[in-house]
């Protein structure tokens, strides 16, 4: 892709991550990834263990962490694949990094759902802080990327800032998020909305009422 | 409308505890052992009576999806499902809140499924960006383990069976289901050529089963109730309760779980506090998803909500995705950023779907702008007829079908545009 971020080049990342290994933890995850598929089918366990790779890099970091392609070869011999089918896998999924970000990875929803909802009003916030599409703020903060639906339409606009979804966002509440993120504070998750608990209609559910207060059981109710 | 004791999904918004013990209080897992002992055939058919139809788009008959798959698999062959929680399409959001706040009918159901299909194991792919949900169904399917209810001697039902979390890493495509099956071994997620389908060669070249989540959740359920009870919801060939997720230019966005056949203008006004700004400010409506075509207000009214119901306007019911919009929308725009989505999401693997959707996104933001000619829709239309049907895979059908339902009913808006804009530069001059 022509929009594609640029990959260091390779001399320094081979500098820096040519002894990359799994540190204990998350080589005990690795392991328990590699559990799940049969004997001789562990390739399958590819995605989890550069999703744990990245993650790794990104404690080292301390960014979302990005997988350099020492590293996407350091997982290819784990799990005795060759490395072009990991890199091609790396390639594939848009949540591999295959460049650096930042400590902060922005990913705005603007799939149509969001955007009858106000997603504009939402990249608009992150440009007014200063994030650019594509690219990283010069502090190393903030990473701005427009991602494809990601699934909480119901709760639109979106954002998604590294492991945590934040929803029903306007300008406003992107705009305190953003901030307290900067500020290092951690900033409610899940829905912006006062009063709103998770996907039910605003001002409280129109059905299942008797499981708000308790864990109701209908059954006796079935006949 | 639907009564809360015919309720499937009781915690659907999470107002309690995912966990075990408050879904067991809730009537999850209650005497698995004893639904299962009726027998594989007979689930199957109790299955197929209630008339469950496929909940993951395409509405195809559950049971009989199931009765395809090998009777005698041998542990060299063993059989496989895989369930579908690659929920990706744009407006669906129901399979999170299954998977986050009622983990354990999923579970129950991938046991009762995987049994009655003879499968040696479940895989549940869930896509990537739903970390938190992965995290909470990790945790669900240990505490099944720890409880017994799965592995040896499951839920001391005397079979064998093990469920397995498979997480994605952000791809639209591996939500078809041979593309999904590419991914779990480890692959980019590009669709194979069907035959053969799954059922005869799927995962590791074994018999597999591809199901929607929400497919398998409602199974323990169904058989607890009887086939009777489920099938007398909704219209014929339309039976059932289904997760609505309505998104948009409604007052009151939401999750909820109706009826099947319910109309469109009952389940928003019952649920979604009606549309903004009041009926008369409806454009139009995206009944199922992005990938089935748009469908305008007035038509779009008194539609039941089902599979004929969406079909007989011209669309689809798909996933129940409904999309709202009211006359403020750019609706050029909003199919146009669709086709982005489209272009965004092609695996890249054949010439229509690759080529395509780039051209068509492009052609799409100059009729956003009315920076083209009004002979260029039809040559827009006559290039969606080239792609659909063409590629390996749906998506090239589903990049093309909104466009042509913007072409079909909005047709003189794309032409106001390219007139203004027309006029405007010749004024210029």
């Amino acid at each position: 892709m022509a929009d594609a971020a640029h990959i260091p080049d390779e001399a320094e990342t081979r500098a820096k991550w040519g002894n990359f290994a799994f540190s204990p933890e998350y080589k005990k995850k690795a392991d328990i990834y590699i559990g799940r598929y049969p004997a001789g089918r562990q390739q399958s366990a590819v995605m989890a263990l550069l999703d744990l790779a990245q993650r790794q890099v990104g404690e080292e970091t301390k960014t979302q962490g990005w997988l350099p392609v020492p590293v996407i070869e350091y997982v290819a011999q784990y799990l005795g694949m060759p490395y072009m089918r990991a890199y091609e896998v790396a390639t594939f999924y848009t949540m591999y990094n295959l460049a650096p970000v930042g400590r902060y990875h922005v990913q705005v929803c603007g799939t149509t759902p969001c955007m009858l909802r106000g997603s504009d009003d939402i990249m608009a916030a992150c440009k007014n802080r200063g994030l650019v599409k594509g690219a990283t703020t010069p502090d190393g903060l903030f990473t701005l990327t427009e991602v494809e639906c990601m699934g909480n339409c119901s709760s639109a606009p979106m954002v998604q800032i590294n492991d945590d979804n934040f929803e029903d966002l306007d300008y406003d509440s992107m705009t305190a998020i953003l901030g307290d993120l900067a500020d290092g504070k951690q900033p409610k998750i899940g829905t912006q909305l006062p009063g709103r608990h998770t996907v039910e209609p605003y001002g409280g559910p129109t059905t299942l009422k008797a499981m708000v207060d308790k864990n109701h059981d209908y059954r006796g109710e079935w006949k | 409308m639907l009564q809360d004791k015919d309720r499937i999904f009781t915690n659907l918004y999470g107002y309690q505890d995912f966990g075990l013990k408050a879904a067991q209080k809730r009537g999850d897992w209650d005497k698995t052992a004893a639904l299962m002992k009726v027998g594989q055939d007979a689930i199957i058919e109790e299955v197929k009576a209630s008339g469950l139809r496929g909940r993951g788009g395409a509405g195809f008959p559950t049971g009989m999806k199931w009765s395809f798959m090998p009777k005698a698999p041998t542990p060299e062959r063993p059989n496989f499902l895989v369930i579908n929680a690659d929920e990706s399409e744009p407006g669906s959001c129901k399979d999170r809140e299954i998977i986050r706040h009622d983990p354990h009918k999923l579970i129950e159901g991938a046991l009762i499924a995987g049994f009655a299909m003879r499968a040696r194991a479940a895989y549940i792919y869930i896509r990537g960006e739903y970390i938190f949900e992965a995290k909470v169904l990790e945790k669900a399917v240990a505490e099944a383990y720890a409880a017994g209810l799965l592995g040896k001697n499951a839920a001391k039902s005397g079979y064998d069976f093990d469920v397995f979390v498979h997480r994605g890493a952000g791809a639209y495509i591996c939500g078809e289901e041979t593309a999904m099956i590419e991914s779990l071994e480890g692959k980019k997620g590009q669709p194979r050529l069907k035959p053969p389908f799954p059922a005869g060669a799927g995962l590791y070249g074994c018999p597999t089963t591809v199901n929607n989540v929400e497919s398998i959740a409602v199974v323990p359920t169904i058989l607890r109730r009887g086939a009777a009870w489920f099938k007398s919801f909704g219209r014929e060939n339309n039976h059932g309760t289904k997760l609505f997720q309505i998104s948009g230019h409604v007052e009151k966005p939401c999750v909820v779980e109706e009826s099947m056949s319910i109309p469109f203008r009952e389940l928003i006004e019952k649920h979604c506090g009606g549309v903004r700004g009041g009926w008369d400010n409806l454009l139009a409506v995206i009944p199922g998803g992005s990938s089935v075509p748009l469908v305008p207000a007035a038509m779009m009214m008194d539609v039941p909500m089902d599979f004929d119901g969406c079909k007989e306007v011209g669309s689809g019911l798909g996933t129940a995705a409904v999309i709202v919009m009211d006359k403020s929308t750019d609706i050029v725009r909003a199919i146009s950023r669709l086709s982005y989505f489209y272009k965004h999401e092609s695996c890249g693997q054949c010439t229509p779907c690759r080529e395509g959707t780039g051209w068509m996104w492009r052609v799409m933001e100059r009729m956003r702008t009315g920076d083209a000619a009004a002979s260029e829709i039809d040559m827009l239309y006559e290039v969606t007829k080239q792609v659909e049907g063409h590629t390996i895979c749906a998506l090239g059908d589903a990049a093309a079908w909104p466009i042509q339902g913007l072409i079909k009913h909005f047709r003189p808006e794309m032409e106001r545009r390219i007139a203004e804009r027309g006029a405007m530069l010749e004024a210029a001059e």
